[in-house]
C-alpha cells in the first residue's frame, strides 16, 4: 500500500484526473486504427490531420465504453451529452481544439470505494468525460526542429475526474490502482501505464488541520507510473509546506512532474493559463444515448472486483488475504479461476500454489500472469497429478521449475525425470517392513515411548525410495506397523 | 450549336440525348467562354485537360446509354469545395498552395451523376463577405454592370453562371451567400434546409449554419441539380437521414390556393423602393395564379443581423484554427519560434475580414463574454426560430426581396463593414433557423440591374418552394434575362 508519511498539524487535500485510453479499435471521430507503435504518421487520416473540410463521427464504441465504466461507479448517465471545443494552438493538435465534453459529460457524479490503513473509504468522482487525445511533439532527431507524429490524434480518452476527497499520497495510490483494477476488468482499457494508456493528474493543496478553507492547489502532470505518483505526491505535499512555513504562499500553477529527478517545476502559472473558449461543437450534435442502450450494457457488465472478491470467499473457502491477491487484477482472477475448473484440486491448494510459487517466479521475472510460461492448463495438470498422488508437494515444484524452462508437459516431465510417486501400498510395506528389521534399535525406543523417533522412520523410508514414496501412506503404514 | 451558354440545364440535356452537341463540345464552348471572359475573374482554378477529359468520359457514357440525367453537362465549383487533385483555396491566400487530396461528398455526388466540373470559381475568402471584394485572388465583375460586384460569398459562381460561363455551379451559403448574389447576377440559387447536403469536404466557416446548394439559371436546373446533391452522408454528422428526394417530380403541380406570407417589417424601413416595386409585382403575378396573401410577423427577426454576427465568427474563430501553417497550406518563410510562426502565417495568410471575424469570435466565446454574447445569441436564434414556426401556421410560404438593393459599386461598401452585413437582412433569418430558401429573378430595375426575389418554406420542404418557383417562372420571363455584353 505504500508508505505512510505524516505531516504533523497539515491536512493534504489531494484530487486525481485520470486519462484513461479506450481499447477501441478504431479512432473516436474518424475510421482510423488506433494501434499503438506504428511508424508516425500512417495511423492518421485526413479527419485526424484536421485537412480543410473534414468533419467528426463519433464513434458508438467509445460511448459504450464509457457507459460501461459509469454503470460500475455507479453513476449517473447523461443520455444527452454534448461534445464540446476546447480551443487552443499547439503543433501535434492538428485542428486547433480538441473536441471534448463541458457542460453535459457522458458520465456524472458516481463513486469508488478504496481500503486504506484507517478501513475503507469512498472516494467521490466527479464526472467522466470523453475526449480525443492529441498527437506527439518529437523534439529529438530533429536538429533543433520538432517532429509531429499524429498517429495518437484522435485516440478516445475517457478522464475521470475524482473529488478532492484524499488525504495522502498513499490514498491516491489506492484510488489509482482500484481505478486500473477496475477499467482493465471492464476490459474497457489495456492499463499500459509505460505507453500512456492510463495516465493521472495530481490537483494537490495543503491546509492547517484547523483551517475551513482549502488551501490553493497546484496540478501536476504527466505522471505514469503509481510510484511516480506517490513521489510526485509527497514531493508537492513537502514543497508548499515548506513554502508556507517559511512564510511563502502557494502559487496556483500547473506543473511538470520530472521522473528522473523526481520532483515537480512550475510549467505555467494561472496568469497564464489558456482560455479555452468552450462551446458545444456545431459539427456534432448532442448524443442521445437510448434507455435500451444502457440497459444492454448494464446486462453485458462482468462481474467487479468486489463481487468477485466476496465469490472467491464464499465459493472458493479462502482468506481474504489471498481473495484480494486473486482478484487484483481481471486475468489473475481468471487465471485462477480457469486452473480451479480444469483440475481435481481443492480450491484452497489451488489458491496457495498460485500465490505461493507462480507469483513468485512471476515476482522474479518482473512478468505479469498474461506473460507467464506456464498456461493455466498446465497448471491444473500438474495440481491433478498432486491431486491423485502422482506427484508429492516437492515433486510438483520440481516440475513446476520445468515447465517455467518450457521443458515440455507435465506428464512428460514426470516421465524424463522418474518423478513418478510410489503409492502402492505393497511396496511401500515392503520397504517399511525392510527398514523396521533393519533398525531394531530404534523400534525398541519407539516402543519404550520415544514419539520423536518416528521422524526417523519415514526418513529411513524416503531414503529407500529414493523420495517417491507417498509421504501420507508412509506415515500410515509406519503407523499401523509400529503399533501392532 | 449557337446560344449553348444561355440554355437551361434541360436544354442542353436534350441536346446531349438528340445528339446535337456532346460533352466535349459542350465542355469546349464553355471552356472557350471563360478564357475569353477572363476579366470577370470569376475562376480560381481551371484546368482544361482535366475537364476535357471528363467529357469524353461522358461522352463514352451517353454512348452506351450509362448516363444519368445530368451526364456531360459542365458545372463549375465554388472554390470553397475540396477537388481530389485540384488546387482548393476557399479564396485565400493561406490555402494558396493546398491541393486537395479528397473529394467533397457535393463534388463527388454530381461527378458521379456524370457532371463534368469545368473549374473552381471565385469567392469571397472563407466565404466572408457579400461582394467578393475580400478574396485573395481579386474581386469579380457582375455582368450586368462590370463597376458592380456580384455580392458575395459564391460571387464567381454567380457570376459564371449569370454570363453563361457554366450553365450551373455549387455555392454556399451561411447567411445569403447563394441566395444574395443569385439576386445581384440575376440567377436562381437555393438554400436547402440545414442536414439536407453534407458539409462534408466544404471548408467550414460556421458549421451550424452552412449549407451547400445549386445556383442555376431556373428553378428547374436547381432541383435536378439538388436531387443529385442531397441524401445522408454517413462523414457528416449533421447530414439527416433523408429518403432519397425527387423534387424534379414535384414541379408541375398548381399553386392555386397557395398561401404567402408577408413580414411587414421586411418590406418597410431601409429597403429601396424600386425593389419593393419589382417584388409588388411578383406579388400581384402570384395572386393571379391563384396564390392569396396574408400578413406576418417575424419579430425577433430584427435581431438577426447582431444574432449572427455572434454566431458566426464565433464558430469561425475556432474552424480557422487549423489552418496554422503546421501540416499544409502558407507558412511563414522566416520567424524565431513557434509562436512567431503562428503569427506570421496567420497574419500574412489571412485577409481583413477573416481577421476581423476571428477576433470578433475570439471574444464572443471568451471566458466571462460568453454568457453575455454567444449564449445570448444562441437563445436569440431559437426565438427567430419559433417565429418561423408561428408564421407557418398562416401561410404555406414567405415572401420578401432578396435583398435591400439592386448590386452596388465595387469599393462602395468595404470601409464599412456594418454597411455590408445589412445586405443580408432578409437571407440570414433562414439560415438561423436551418430552413431552405430561393432567390429567383424578379426583373431590373431601370438601370437594367437584376432583382431578386426571395422565398423561405418550412423545414425540408424544399419540394413545395421549387414547385412555387418554377410556377412563378412558367408564368415570367426575368429568368430568361442575360446580360447584353454575354449575350
Amino acid at each position: 500500500m505504500g508508505s505512510v508519511i505524516n505531516y504533523p498539524g497539515w491536512e493534504v487535500v489531494i484530487g486525481l484526473e485520470v486519462h484513461t485510453q479506450l481499447k477501441t479499435k478504431s479512432k473516436i471521430f474518424s475510421g482510423a486504427s488506433t494501434e499503438f507503435g506504428l511508424e508516425p504518421n500512417t495511423q492518421a487520416s485526413s479527419v485526424d490531420l484536421g485537412l480543410p473540410g473534414v468533419l467528426p463521427v463519433a464513434n458508438l464504441e467509445a460511448a459504450r465504453m464509457a457507459v460501461k465504466f459509469g454503470l460500475a461507479i455507479d453513476a449517473h448517465i447523461n443520455r444527452t451529452n454534448v461534445f464540446a471545443r476546447k480551443n487552443y494552438f499547439y503543433p501535434d493538435l492538428p485542428k486547433g481544439y480538441q473536441i471534448s465534453q463541458m457542460d453535459l459529460p457522458i458520465v456524472g457524479e458516481g463513486k469508488l470505494t478504496i481500503s486504506t490503513a484507517n478501513g475503507e473509504k469512498v472516494i467521490g468522482i466527479t464526472r467522466a468525460h470523453l475526449e480525443e487525445d492529441a498527437g506527439k511533439s518529437l523534439h529529438e532527431d530533429f536538429q533543433g526542429m520538432t517532429g509531429i507524429d499524429l498517429n495518437r490524434a484522435g485516440t478516445p480518452l475517457l478522464e475521470i475526474v475524482s473529488e478532492p476527497d484524499m488525504r495522502s499520497a498513499a490514498e491516491a495510490v489506492a484510488y489509482l490502482r482500484k481505478l486500473h483494477s477496475l477499467v482493465t476488468y471492464l476490459e474497457i482499457c489495456d492499463g499500459n501505464m509505460q505507453e500512456g494508456s492510463f495516465r493521472c493528474d495530481a490537483n494537490v493543496s495543503v491546509r492547517p488541520v484547523d483551517q475551513k478553507e482549502l488551501g490553493t492547489r497546484t496540478e501536476s502532470k504527466n505522471i505514469n507510473s503509481f510510484r511516480f505518483v506517490e513521489r510526485a505526491i509527497d514531493y508537492e505535499i513537502e514543497r508548499q509546506i515548506d513554502l508556507i512555513e517559511d512564510g511563502g504562499t502557494v502559487v496556483q500553477e500547473t506543473r511538470l512532474y520530472d521522473p528522473d529527478k523526481h520532483e515537480t517545476r512550475s510549467m505555467r502559472s494561472k496568469e497564464e493559463a489558456h482560455d479555452y473558449r468552450y462551446f458545444p461543437d456545431p459539427d456534432l450534435p448532442p448524443m442521445i444515448l437510448e434507455k435500451s442502450f444502457i440497459d444492454n450494457i448494464r446486462q453485458s457488465l462482468p462481474e467487479l472486483p468486489e463481487a468477485k472478491f466476496i465469490r472467491f470467499v464464499e465459493d472458493y473457502k479462502l482468506n481474504e488475504e489471498d481473495a484480494t491477491l486473486l482478484t487484483s487484477t481481471r486475468p489473475i482472477a481468471d487465471y485462477y479461476e480457469q486452473v480451479v475448473n480444469l483440475s481435481e484440486a481443492d480450491a484452497k491448494v489451488t489458491a496457495n500454489w498460485i500465490t505461493g510459487e507462480l507469483f513468485a517466479a512471476l515476482n522474479n521475472n518482473d512478468l505479469e500472469i498474461q506473460q507467464s510460461p506456464v498456461s493455466a492448463e498446465q497448471f491444473a495438470a500438474l495440481l491433478n497429478r498432486v491431486a491423485d498422488n502422482t506427484l508429492s508437494g516437492k515433486m510438483a515444484k520440481q516440475v513446476f521449475t520445468a515447465l517455467w524452462k518450457k521443458e515440455g508437459q507435465v506428464d512428460d516431465i514426470i516421465e524424463k525425470q522418474g518423478l513418478k510417486q510410489i503409492t502402492d501400498s505393497g511396496t511401500i510395506e515392503s520397504i517399511v517392513d525392510e527398514v523396521l528389521t533393519r533398525c531394531t534399535e530404534q523400534v525398541q525406543q519407539h516402543k519404550d515411548g520415544n514419539e520423536k523417533v518416528f521422524g526417523f522412520f519415514v526418513g529411513q523410508v524416503m531414503q529407500a525410495s529414493k523420495g517417491k514414496a507417498n509421504p501420507g501412506k508412509v506415515n500410515q503404514l509406519l503407523k499401523t506397523k509400529l503399533n501392532q | 450549336m449557337k446560344n449553348l451558354h444561355q440554355k437551361t440545364l434541360t436544354e442542353l440535356q436534350s441536346c446531349l440525348s438528340n445528339g446535337d452537341c456532346s460533352s466535349q463540345e459542350l465542355a469546349e464552348h464553355f471552356l472557350y467562354r471563360i478564357e475569353a471572359n477572363d476579366q470577370l475573374n470569376a475562376f480560381i482554378t481551371v484546368d482544361e485537360q482535366r475537364t476535357l477529359e471528363q467529357a469524353k468520359q461522358a461522352d463514352v457514357a451517353l454512348k452506351d446509354n450509362l448516363g444519368s440525367a445530368l451526364t456531360g453537362i459542365p458545372l463549375a465549383h465554388k472554390d470553397i469545395f475540396c477537388t481530389d487533385g485540384l488546387l482548393t483555396t476557399c479564396g485565400s491566400k493561406i490555402l494558396n498552395n493546398f491541393i486537395s487530396p479528397y473529394d467533397a461528398t457535393v463534388v463527388s455526388r454530381l461527378s458521379h451523376a456524370g457532371m463534368v466540373t469545368l473549374g473552381k470559381t471565385n469567392m469571397d475568402e472563407f466565404a466572408m463577405g457579400s461582394s467578393n471584394e475580400t478574396s485573395y485572388y481579386g474581386v469579380v465583375s457582375n455582368p450586368w454592370n462590370t463597376n458592380a460586384v456580384p455580392g458575395g460569398s459564391s460571387g464567381g459562381s454567380a457570376a459564371a453562371v449569370s454570363a453563361g460561363l457554366a450553365p450551373a455551379a455549387t455555392g454556399t451559403d451561411t447567411g445569403g451567400s447563394i441566395r444574395q448574389p443569385a439576386a445581384f447576377c440575376g440567377i436562381t440559387g437555393v438554400k436547402p434546409s440545414y442536414g439536407r447536403v453534407s458539409r462534408y469536404g466544404m471548408i467550414a466557416f460556421a458549421s451550424s449554419l452552412d449549407q451547400a446548394g445549386p445556383m442555376a439559371r431556373t428553378a428547374e436546373d436547381a432541383a435536378l441539380l439538388l436531387d443529385v446533391m442531397c441524401g445522408f452522408d454517413e462523414h457528416d454528422s449533421t447530414s439527416l437521414r433523408q429518403d432519397p428526394v425527387n423534387f424534379s417530380a414535384q414541379l408541375d403541380k398548381s399553386i392555386e390556393g397557395l398561401k404567402i406570407g408577408l413580414p411587414k417589417s421586411f418590406f418597410s424601413q431601409g429597403l429601396d423602393a424600386e425593389v419593393g416595386d419589382v417584388i409588388d409585382t411578383s406579388i400581384k403575378t402570384l395572386e393571379k395564379m391563384g396564390a392569396t396573401i396574408v400578413d406576418i410577423n417575424l419579430p425577433s427577426s430584427e435581431l438577426a443581423v447582431p444574432c449572427y454576427y455572434v454566431l458566426a465568427p464565433a464558430e469561425a474563430s475556432s474552424n480557422l484554427s487549423r489552418f496554422d501553417g503546421v501540416r499544409f497550406g502558407h507558412r511563414a518563410k522566416e520567424y524565431d519560434d513557434l509562436g512567431d510562426m503562428y503569427q506570421k502565417s496567420r497574419s500574412e495568410g489571412f485577409g481583413d475580414e477573416v481577421k476581423r471575424r476571428i477576433m470578433i469570435g475570439t471574444y464572443a466565446l471568451s471566458s466571462g463574454y460568453y454568457d453575455a454574447y454567444y449564449s445570448k445569441a444562441q437563445k436569440l436564434r431559437r426565438l427567430i426560430s419559433n417565429d418561423f414556426d408561428l408564421a407557418f401556421k398562416q401561410c404555406d410560404i414567405i415572401l420578401s426581396p432578396t435583398t435591400p438593393s439592386v448590386a452596388f459599386d465595387k469599393n462602395a461598401k468595404t470601409d464599412d463593414p456594418i454597411a455590408m452585413y445589412l445586405n443580408d437582412i432578409y437571407t440570414i433569418p433562414a439560415n438561423l433557423a436551418g430552413l431552405p430558401a430561393i432567390s429567383l429573378p424578379a426583373g431590373l430595375n431601370p438601370q437594367g440591374m437584376p432583382i431578386g426575389l426571395h422565398l423561405v418554406a418550412p423545414y425540408l420542404e424544399e419540394g413545395r418552394m421549387l414547385n412555387i418557383a418554377h410556377q412563378f417562372q412558367l408564368n415570367t420571363d426575368f429568368h430568361r434575362a442575360f446580360p447584353e455584353n454575354y449575350a
